[in-house]
């Protein structure tokens, strides 16, 4: 249950991105996650939603991107996938391997809807 | 529309203390390991024989990370080593901010070796990096061995796996190769100790590797 502070932790990174008078044009917070993260995505876009409830942010949803595990093998040369996270290659079994993707956990980018400017 | 691009990690700031803390246990030369499992798995119990062990041979520090209480802190204080305990008030896991916090009220110039005890979780440790220089992440017999498949973040991130309570194994129903084998299925690098606390099987071996780690982190 760490999804409230991995959300808090965005938050944040959304304060730091945009200046504070453009939070309220923030549409939707684009992420990538591993499946091997170790986060469910379902819990932290909850956690999310209640943290910006009542502030400048909560017209804001999360989009989440699922990065799917790849392992490449160092010894036969192939790549396979797997949801159990079995880190030895799935084609040839062997442990010299190296992980290439699926324990993404990052904010990739924002989209601000864009407000009239006034005629000078 | 308009998109603004990030691209930077959730625990980016998580990472970054980490990396102070490193570079502060590399400046004084101390070997930090952090200490993971699920509640009840025996860290607090490896920590004290670890201390046994090593006492009057080089000097060991710890931090105690606790959901609620002092107790792990007075039972390592007990053994002489100098402790800090941090209470995370129901946080589910040490971050590297409570770490730093915490070095600032220990002396590291004489410590070779720092163990950081974290909260007893198996999920949420995983992703926070404390500075450490390995995790150890600590299974005992009477979880079954299909605890590293459960939970593989942990498994994955870890360098060393210590098989506790294996004086247990008659009594409870662990298949020892199984568990071996799936913690090396999910992590094929995992160097594995069995030990018990009540025999000491194991101490020995566990403490002679973490000397060879910490002699070879003080000369670097």
């Amino acid at each position: 249950m760490h999804e409230l502070a991995l959300a808090q932790n965005i938050i944040e990174t959304i304060h730091q991105a945009v200046p504070p008078e453009t939070w309220k044009d923030v549409r939707v917070v684009r992420l990538q996650v591993g499946t091997m993260a170790g986060v469910v995505p379902d819990s932290l876009q909850f956690s999310f939603t209640a943290l910006v409830s009542g502030t400048p942010l909560e017209e804001a949803r999360m989009e989440i991107q699922q990065i799917p595990f790849v392992v490449e093998c160092e010894t036969c040369g192939q790549t396979s996938t797997n949801d159990t996270g079995i880190s030895c290659c799935g084609e040839c079994g062997s442990g010299n391997t190296r992980i290439r993707s699926g324990t993404e956990l990052q904010v990739v980018n924002l989209e601000l809807e864009d407000v009239q400017e006034e005629a000078v | 529309m308009s998109i603004v691009m990030i691209e930077r990690k959730v625990l980016q700031k998580n990472d970054e203390i980490a990396r102070r803390n490193r570079a502060l246990f590399f400046s004084h030369g101390t070997f930090a390991i952090n200490l993971v499992s699920s509640p009840g798995s025996g860290k607090t119990s490896i920590l004290e024989r670890t201390l046994e062990h090593l006492k009057g041979e080089l000097q060991v520090a710890v931090i105690e990370g606790d959901i609620q209480t002092d107790l792990d802190a007075r039972r390592i204080a007990s053994h002489g080593a100098p402790v800090v305990q941090i209470v995370t008030h129901g946080a589910c896991h040490l971050e590297a901010q409570l770490v730093e916090d915490a070095l600032s009220n220990l002396d590291l110039a004489e410590v070779r070796l720092l163990i950081i005890e974290n909260v007893g979780n198996l999920v949420c440790p995983a992703n926070y990096d404390l500075g450490e220089a390995v995790k150890v992440v600590v299974v005992s017999t009477t979880e079954g061995d299909d605890k590293p498949l459960k939970y593989p973040a942990m498994f994955r991130n870890s360098s060393v796996l210590l098989i506790n309570k294996i004086d247990l194994l008659p009594y409870v129903d662990c298949d020892l190769e199984r568990l071996r084998k799936n913690a090396l299925s999910i992590n094929p690098g995992l160097t594995i100790f069995e030990t018990s606390c009540v025999s000491k099987q194991g101490v020995k071996e566990w403490c002679a590797w973490l000397r060879s780690k910490i002699f070879f982190v003080s000369r670097s």
